[in-house]
């Protein structure tokens, strides 16, 4: 069910203000592909794009294509709501809903969109999830608690069992692992690279040695200054990235000589 | 929902909506056009029922000379009434919230806020049963004195009334009522001064109300006059404690403890409504239209300067 | 804290006056209680009045207190110090009509506080006994009829406002919310009275046209209180379910308006607590009337603040009966608004969401 992404010549607007421009580049199933670059560079508005969460934004738009196994994305006849059931998203701080109980947030994706199912169906698919991001064990006797009532780490877990309990095809992570400590970070990058076997996995990081560590691809953003837009520099095999990358620019980032 | 507003180059389309999020934005956006129908229909509806008397010849308005001889006084009660309520209330309101915000102990701040605020809760018509029975009484020989030692003054000419319900009495109750009003809005602001600017007077060698004086007041000050006019907006409109502690006989004096009165607007309204018919009910909703139009011009002109400080402070 | 000499440059308050004083920290309660004694002893010599007692105790205290520190702690220290007593003063001024206005309500409203004023209404009744069942079902019934028409108009507008609306549309909707709070009660009263006559003829009273009066009151409320607790629903929660493919409108339905729900049930009961005791826009919608009406879409009703108004107003022959109904029911009527104040506080309390921040 991984499926590929082709964006061809995307440009991101924040009202009149263009935050990305010109972006090219395709994103292969079954892999995992890091975006790395200094802040603000316009990598997360990216990510964003993809399952088009960047127009919740008031004013903010795009021009171009995202096309996933031959389907526009962006096409006149596509929905907002139905590309972002199959492209899922985890974000920078893990936020499961405060009012839900553990086993609520994991079935949310269905819960919330009124999608009947036999209750054994649900507890199964619940424990499928939960499973598929190492979680079930450390929660499988208190899954009525408050999903808050967990750490950072095991929320953020849980935020992942809630994306793919919807079974998407394409799990965008936006900084997943910034707000949590390295054990915790671990037991993510750990099943990043268990969920890639199933699954096209788009990471944005900051943390270099993380894109090394889990991605195959990697790509590289970066503006030339404050007010211009973000661009993406490099896109290359995460190997050749680190070791011999095409740009000055990307070596001179990853070398820790700016950024 | 992101419809882009600018025209932009072929490419991004009109983003496909469902059927729920329409009708649910719809119905959202309905209500919220509905409150603006509404304030629209107030306006309407009074006009409409208070042409007839503006019309109608001036011998058959009640009092039999015109609408404009019949409101004139009530205008003129409910302005006095309401600016006695004012000069009483706001600086006993800002000492109040300077009490709670910077003097009382941190530990019993919120409770003591929240015994002011009580004020607030107390319905309209029990501050009216009040102020007959335990206030108006126990201001006669309060107002004795001032007839005695201050009777030169106009507005202390006297003779007293017996029963204290006279306006000075009905503007000191309408001034508990704004209190709460008054007291909450300045408590805000004051608690938004930037600790910098109060820490920058202490680190000068300021004492407490230096400090205040220097930092605090200045902030606040247009966070004082719209409270302030908010409160007078209320006082301006409210009804039953007025209509109960005032003593009515009609007419303008600014004799504030003799025993006639001239009544305010809202009061004459439940006064009279009740028993009233034909024109002399267009009369008292023309009546009721001006009160409308006094209030609306003393609410958006408090309401402009409490949002013009909310824009220039930076806060929401 | 002491009373020896401070060194030089100790705090930041005396900074500049180095060489002053300072009283010692028992200085201003002697001062008070010297006044105290001494306002005693005035008041011993005419008749005994608690009010000037206290007012005379705490000029007098102030004063001794200002002068003292003036003396010893220098001219700004001493109006710190009198700036103090007169905003303490302050505060304590305004208890003073809250604690009178609760003792006397309760103490006069008492006397009627039985089963009977419960039980019965006043078909019949001249002179002793009698009771508000009447009006008490009135206010239920008409309080039940805006909560019905104020809520859902208020709560959609607010969400409107805070999920959708943007430009000019909202501008003009938040400012003229703000302009609706400040509607007197009695024009809104006027307001569904003018709106009911033309379909009903001059003269018309029903308790549906009191809902619609109050409802002009309290939607404003509604909508303030609502909008401000939905702007603290974290962006975070509504993004997570729109990146679960969930539409924006259950997205508002089923994560914003629960997450929102304990601040929304606080607000909503203020808000009935507010409007639950207007008593001049019923007088002109609704009326009176001695007998029981359940139907508020057939002629007059009683309600519990018309009703002690006319009770105190036209208390009839003998007086006091009435008059002791009238407070009874101001007694009801503050239980009522403290009530709902207080499940306003529990609701907060206890059915706020269980997050960690």
């Amino acid at each position: 069910m991984a499926k590929r992404i082709d964006v061809s010549d995307l440009n991101i607007y924040y009202g009149n203000f263009l935050a990305v421009e010109g972006v090219n580049v395709s994103i292969e199933p079954r892999s995992i592909t890091a975006l790395i670059g200094p802040s603000g560079c316009g990598k997360s508005t990216f990510l964003r794009t993809l399952n088009r969460m960047h127009e919740v934004i008031p004013g903010a738009r795009v021009e171009g294509k995202v096309v996933m196994d031959g389907h526009d994305l962006y096409g006149a006849d596509a929905d907002p709501v139905d590309v972002r059931r199959q492209i899922g998203m985890v974000f920078q701080r893990p936020n499961p809903f405060p009012t839900m109980s553990i086993y609520e947030n994991v079935a949310a994706g269905m819960r919330l969109n009124a999608r009947r199912m036999k209750k054994s169906d649900l507890d199964e698919l619940v424990e499928r999830s939960l499973r598929g991001a190492n979680l079930w064990e450390e929660v499988k006797d208190r899954l009525d608690r408050p999903g808050s009532g967990l750490s950072g780490g095991q929320q953020q877990r849980l935020c992942i069992a809630r994306a793919i309990a919807v079974e998407p095809d394409v799990l965008l992570m936006d900084e997943p692992c910034s707000a949590l400590d390295p054990i915790s970070t671990l037991a993510i990058e750990d099943l990043m690279t268990e969920l890639k076997e199933r699954y096209t996995i788009v990471i944005v990081t900051h943390n270099m040695q993380q894109a090394a560590r889990v991605s195959e691809s990697t790509g590289f953003f970066n503006l030339n200054g404050v007010g211009q837009p973000g661009r993406l520099i490099e896109f290359n095999p995460t190997e050749k990235i680190f070791s011999n990358p095409d740009q000055k620019a990307t070596e001179d980032y990853i070398s820790g000589r700016f950024g | 929902m992101t419809a882009t507003r600018t025209p932009s180059p072929p490419g991004p389309t009109r983003p496909v909506r469902r059927l729920g999020d329409r009708v649910f934005a719809g119905s959202a956006r309905g209500a919220g056009i509905l409150i603006l129908v509404i304030l629209a229909g107030v306006a309407a509806f009074l006009v409409a029922e208070a042409v007839p008397a503006i019309t109608a010849p001036a011998e058959e308005i009640p009092g039999g000379e015109g609408l404009t001889a019949y409101i004139a006084p009530l205008v003129f009660g409910t302005l006095l009434a309401a600016l006695i309520a004012l000069v009483v209330a706001t600086p006993l309101a800002v000492a109040i919230a300077l009490f709670i915000t910077h003097f009382a102990p941190r530990r019993l701040a919120q409770g003591l806020g929240y015994l002011v605020d009580l004020l607030a809760a107390i319905p309209s018509i029990v501050y009216g049963f009040w102020g007959i029975s335990w206030l108006a009484p126990k201001m006669v020989p309060f107002y004795r004195w001032l007839e005695d030692n201050l009777g030169f003054i106009p507005f202390f000419a006297g003779p007293t009334s017996a029963t204290g319900r006279t306006m000075l009495t009905a503007g000191l109750v309408l001034a508990i009522m704004i209190l709460p009003i008054i007291s909450a809005i300045s408590r805000e602001v004051f608690l938004q001064v930037p600790t910098l600017h109060k820490e920058a007077a202490l680190a000068l060698g300021a004492t407490r109300w230096e400090m205040i004086k220097m930092a605090v007041i200045p902030y606040g000050k247009s966070g004082i006059i719209g409270g302030s006019m908010l409160g007078l907006g209320r006082a301006l409109g409210e009804t039953l404690a007025v209509t109960l502690v005032l003593s009515v006989s009609g007419g303008i004096t600014f004799n504030l403890i003799s025993s006639g009165n001239p009544a305010t607007i809202a009061a004459n309204i439940a006064l009279q409504f009740p028993e009233s018919t034909g024109i002399a009910v267009n009369t008292l909703i023309a009546s009721g239209l001006a009160l409308f139009v006094i209030t609306l011009v003393v609410n958006m002109l408090a309401r402009w300067i409490v949002n013009r400080r909310a824009d220039f402070s930076g806060a929401n | 804290m002491a009373t020896q000499t401070p060194t030089p440059v100790s705090t930041a308050a005396d900074a500049v006056e180095p060489a002053a004083g300072r009283l010692p920290r028992w200085a201003p309660w002697a001062c008070f209680a010297g006044a105290a004694a001494v306002a005693a002893g005035l008041e011993l010599l005419g008749d005994f009045n608690i009010a000037l007692f206290v007012v005379y105790a705490v000029v007098l205290g102030t004063l001794a207190l200002y002068l003292a520190s003036r003396v010893t702690e220098g001219r700004r220290k001493a109006t710190d110090r009198l700036v103090t007593a007169v905003v303490t003063s302050a505060f304590g001024i305004a208890m003073v009509p809250l604690v009178a206005l609760v003792w006397e309500v309760v103490g006069r409203g008492i006397v009627r506080f039985d089963g009977e004023f419960f039980g019965s209404s006043l078909v019949g009744i001249i002179g002793e006994g009698g009771g508000a069942y009447h009006a008490i079902f009135g206010t239920l019934i008409i309080t039940a009829l805006t909560t019905l028409i104020s809520v859902p108009i208020g709560l959609m507008t607010a969400i409107y406002l805070v999920e959708y609306a943007r430009g000019r549309l909202k501008r003009a909707i938040t400012f003229f919310v703000d302009v609706m709070t400040g509607i007197p009660s009695i024009v809104a009263g006027l307001f569904a009275y003018a709106l009911f006559v033309l379909f009903f003829g001059p003269g018309v009273r029903l308790g549906i046209m009191g809902a619609v009066a109050l409802s002009v009151l309290m939607i404003p409320v509604v909508v303030r209180s609502a909008e401000e607790v939905l702007k603290l629903v974290p962006n975070e929660l509504r993004e997570a379910a729109y990146a679960l493919g969930v539409p924006k409108w259950r997205t508002i339905v089923k994560v914003v308006i629960p997450t929102a729900i304990a601040g929304l049930g606080t607000g909503v009961t203020l808000a009935i607590a507010r409007v639950v005791g207007e008593t001049a826009p019923l007088l002109v919608t609704v009326g009176i009337t001695n007998a029981t009406n359940f139907d508020p879409f057939d002629g007059r009703m009683a309600t519990l603040p018309v009703y002690a108004y006319y009770q105190l107003t036209q208390p009839g022959v003998p007086p006091e009966y009435a008059i002791d109904r009238a407070w009874t029911a101001a007694l009801l009527l503050i239980m009522l608004v403290m009530g709902l104040n207080v499940v306003a506080r529990l609701i907060s309390r206890f059915f706020a969401p269980k997050t960690g921040r």
